[in-house]
């Protein structure tokens, strides 16, 4: 090494040991340095359906239930419960002993006003609030929900893993729904340092030392939460070369969603581990307007499916096979309790012939179809690109309309004929356990009006989805989930374009990661 | 002199309500709201409308422009749209990082750019010269964040000296706060090291074949002397104009250089508010800007006259 190169050296040594003393200090209480996919900017769970709030309320709350490895609803915040003879009464018991971060307890008041408020905004929560007749306080720890008729979803919809219904105290839930709240008192196993939460950089949390797990093991979002970190540090990192240089020179401790290229060299690095969290992946949605022709015709919605080759598809947007499934012809994701492969034919090879006949008979004459391309998300441009190669080998004429993603999101939002700014396919994506649920996903629903972008009016589709959701058997629920995928290739709410896993990576010295189908910090260890 | 700072100083007025009235029509104008971005992916159209009326942004954007303007006089900048605290905090929040990188990025360049400027105008035609030169060609014309990638990969992976990314605040040592700042500072300053030297080079070849200047050699005075006394002290005032448009410059650089570095400054608050609409960020940030803008240019134009004593106001 040169001279310059030796003094270079030792003023950077003693600049890393001035900062050595704080290091120090971080490691002996256990500090998790976590860079998340986002910037954490909204703390009100029912205001926004964004990941990174869904989360940020795992960390600081709690919920009545939570899902276990068989995606079954377990009791979590409560204790027991109880259903009456004709299934229209549940009564719930709350664990003894829980508290908010303020101290205050946990009630069964605090526990119906965050299920009304969650109930006015969450898709499941307003399946429940269809058929509920009233809630009813017991005592502090009890409280009853009485239904005007049988639901076979109830636990489920208390147990809903994405935007579930997070237990706040009374006079933040009580809050008018239109107004955001920015409280972040929950009795979740964290605590939020709001004297430290840097927005577009930093939030931190803390150990909770009220609070008591379950006596059960941790098994996926169910069991007990065992806060085994002091503290976890939530940094957003918008670079991903960045926050890769970071985690293999030991300055961060989790990448919760690397880029699916870095994860070969990743698994080369033996100071790094790799690990797919959830089970269930992502499922890439193609959504056609159905407002506007030639989709609003059901025959032009079922030339889609001959469009698609999901593996074509996959290697755009992932590349690496050993990350992606070949072929997932279930709307309820493959690998969930509702897989199925009834009426997914179609899907599983292109037939550019018969897709021209399809859309030829659904009234298409040649116009152009925009299709919308949002150029800052790689991976839905990927998808796009492949999409529009497939319509035009179809012989449509394809109109991409591009736009940053805030565009696009205002854009599909928009009812209107194409001549005043309307459109006629977009590409999006869901994970998580949600999609496997036919009321959960949100895609699926054929509610006209009330469904998401995309607005698919079938009430066919819709009543079988209700009667689903009225059945307590379990056996005969699954029997209908295949009547249900059947009717739902006819009426294409959506295409199923393709299923990946977006593993997550740490050092080798962080343990316990939960395999829970999204990233939650109980039970990981630093050593 | 009093009379140009109050006169340039009550021209900003405006200024500044020419760039708030621009910026709020060119963001309002444009495609994309923030509510579509707060609802999230899987929402419904009737929750992104919900959003945007609880927003105000379905009011008349005469209204809307209106009440910010109001705001604005009272000196309330707003609250983000997202998290509700306020803009002045958000932008108090992100001075110190961009501050510091700022002025380390001019110091570092400035104490670089104009010793190898007068060297590389004083040994012009040698390998000295060509060497310096081709340097500044290199330096100016790698974007930065190239050079910050292969900083960091050399310095932070390769021999683990530097950290890779963050910021420490000078309260928390001053060894972690130049530690944290070395690499993105180096980054940075290279591209400004460059338009400075080849500026300072130019300079002092025209002031180097002034009569004066001869006249001084003739005199017997050394190199040094004619070089920092005489020579470097009549190209001042290019030069300060570099530095000054240089700042102006810095600004962008720090956008990227903060990104790459993690580094959470006013350039990333600003990209991300951008990138998610948020209105009363973007504004808040703009206008703050373009005030800053206004005093730097104010300062150089005061230096001259320090510099320059033939210059009076």
């Amino acid at each position: 090494m040169s001279i310059a190169g030796k003094w270079l050296g030792r003023i950077a040594g003693i600049a890393l040991a001035v900062g050595a003393v704080g290091a120090t200090a971080q490691a002996a209480d256990k500090t998790l340095r976590a860079v998340v996919h986002a910037d954490l900017k909204i703390l009100d769970t029912t205001w926004t359906t964004t990941y990174i709030t869904n989360r940020y309320g795992y960390l600081v709350y709690d919920t009545l239930f939570a899902i276990n490895s068989k995606f079954e609803p377990k009791p979590q915040m409560v204790d027991t419960y109880s259903l009456s003879d004709d299934k229209l009464t549940y009564t719930f018991t709350l664990r003894k002993g829980m508290k908010f971060h303020d101290g205050q307890p946990v009630r069964a008041a605090d526990c119906i006003a965050s299920l009304k408020r969650w109930m006015v905004r969450d898709v499941m929560g307003q399946g429940l609030a269809k058929v509920l007749q009233d809630f009813e306080v017991v005592d502090d720890l009890s409280f009853r929900m009485r239904l005007k008729e049988p639901y076979g979803l109830v636990l489920e919809t208390l147990g809903k893993p994405t935007t579930p219904a997070y237990i706040m105290p009374e006079r933040i839930a009580s809050l008018p729904i239109n107004q955001q709240t920015t409280d972040s008192i929950g009795s979740g196993p964290f605590i939020m340092k709001r004297d430290e939460w840097r927005p577009g950089n930093k939030a931190v949390f803390v150990r909770n030392p009220d609070y008591i797990p379950r006596a059960e093991p941790a098994d996926y979002l169910s069991g007990g939460k065992i806060a085994k970190l002091d503290r976890v540090e939530w940094l957003y990192i918008p670079d991903n070369n960045t926050t890769l240089s970071a985690l293999m020179a030991g300055e961060i401790d989790y990448f919760e969603a690397p880029p699916l290229d870095f994860i070969k060299p990743m698994m080369e690095d033996k100071d790094l581990r790799v690990l797919n969290i959830d089970k269930l992946g992502v499922q890439f949605v193609l959504r056609p307007n159905s407002l506007n022709p030639p989709f609003n015709n059901i025959k032009a919605r079922e030339a889609l499916l001959y469009l698609v080759n999901q593996e074509e598809v996959m290697q755009a947007v992932v590349g690496n096979p050993d990350l992606y499934l070949k072929f997932c012809g279930a709307f309820f994701m493959c690998g969930s309790g509702n897989e199925t492969a009834v009426g997914s034919e179609p899907l599983r090879k292109p037939d550019y012939a018969r897709a021209k006949a399809l859309l030829a008979e659904g009234g298409y004459k040649g116009e152009k179809l925009v299709v919308l391309l949002p150029t800052d998300r790689p991976q839905y441009a990927a998808a796009t690109m492949v999409l529009a190669s497939a319509l035009r080998k179809a012989g449509a004429a394809v109109d991409l309309q591009s736009g940053d993603w805030s565009t696009i999101s205002v854009r599909r939002a928009r009812k209107d004929p194409l001549d005043k700014g309307g459109y006629n396919i977009f590409i999006t994506s869901q994970g998580g356990p949600d999609p496997s649920n036919p009321v959960a996903n949100t895609w699926f629903n054929a509610g006209c009006e009330r469904a998401n972008p995309g607005w698919l009016c079938d009430p066919e589709l819709e009543a079988l989805v209700t009667a689903w959701t009225k059945e307590n058997d379990t056996a005969k629920r699954r029997a209908m989930i295949e009547t249900i995928q059947a009717r739902a290739y006819v009426a294409v709410p959506y295409v199923p374009y393709g299923q990946f896993f977006q593993p997550i990576a740490f050092r080798a010295n962080v343990t316990g990661v939960l395999v829970s189908g999204m990233p939650v910090y109980w039970n990981i260890d630093k050593q | 002199m009093l009379g140009l700072v109050i006169r340039r100083i009550l021209a900003t007025i405006p200024v500044m309500l020419v760039v708030a009235l621009v910026v709020f029509l060119l963001l309002h104008l444009s495609p994309g709201d923030p509510a579509a971005i707060i609802a999230g992916e899987n929402a419904t159209s009737e929750d992104i409308e919900r959003i945007r009326a609880t927003l105000g942004l379905d009011r008349p954007l005469v209204l809307q422009f209106v009440l910010w303007i109001a705001d604005l006089l009272r000196g309330d900048l707003g609250v983000s749209v997202y998290n509700h605290v306020p803009v002045t905090t958000l932008i108090a929040q992100r001075v110190e990082p961009t501050l510091s990188l700022a002025v380390c990025t001019m110091i570092l360049a400035v104490s670089l750019a104009v010793p190898l400027g007068i060297v590389a105008a004083w040994k012009v035609g040698s390998w000295i010269d060509h060497a310096i030169m081709g340097l500044a060609v290199i330096s100016f014309s790698c974007p930065v964040f190239l050079i910050g990638y292969a900083l960091v990969f050399q310095f932070s992976r390769t021999w683990k000296w530097l950290p890779v990314q963050g910021f420490t605040p000078m309260s928390q040592g001053v060894g972690p706060y130049f530690a944290h700042l070395a690499l993105p500072a180096l980054a940075l300053g290279l591209v400004y090291m460059a338009l400075l030297a080849r500026m300072t080079r130019s300079t002092m070849l025209e002031v180097l074949a002034e009569d004066y200047i001869r006249t001084a050699r003739a005199k017997g005075l050394g190199a040094g002397a004619v070089l920092l006394r005489h020579a470097l002290k009549n190209a001042a005032v290019p030069i300060v104009t570099t530095i000054g448009l240089g700042v102006a410059l810095l600004i962008g650089g720090v956008v990227v250089t903060e990104s790459v570095f993690a580094i959470p400054g006013i350039g990333r608050l600003t990209i991300e508010a951008v990138t998610q609409r948020d209105y009363p960020v973007i504004q808040g940030v703009i206008l703050i800007a373009s005030m800053v803008y206004v005093l730097i240019n104010l300062a150089i134009d005061l230096t001259y006259s320090l510099l320059d004593p033939r210059i009076r106001y």
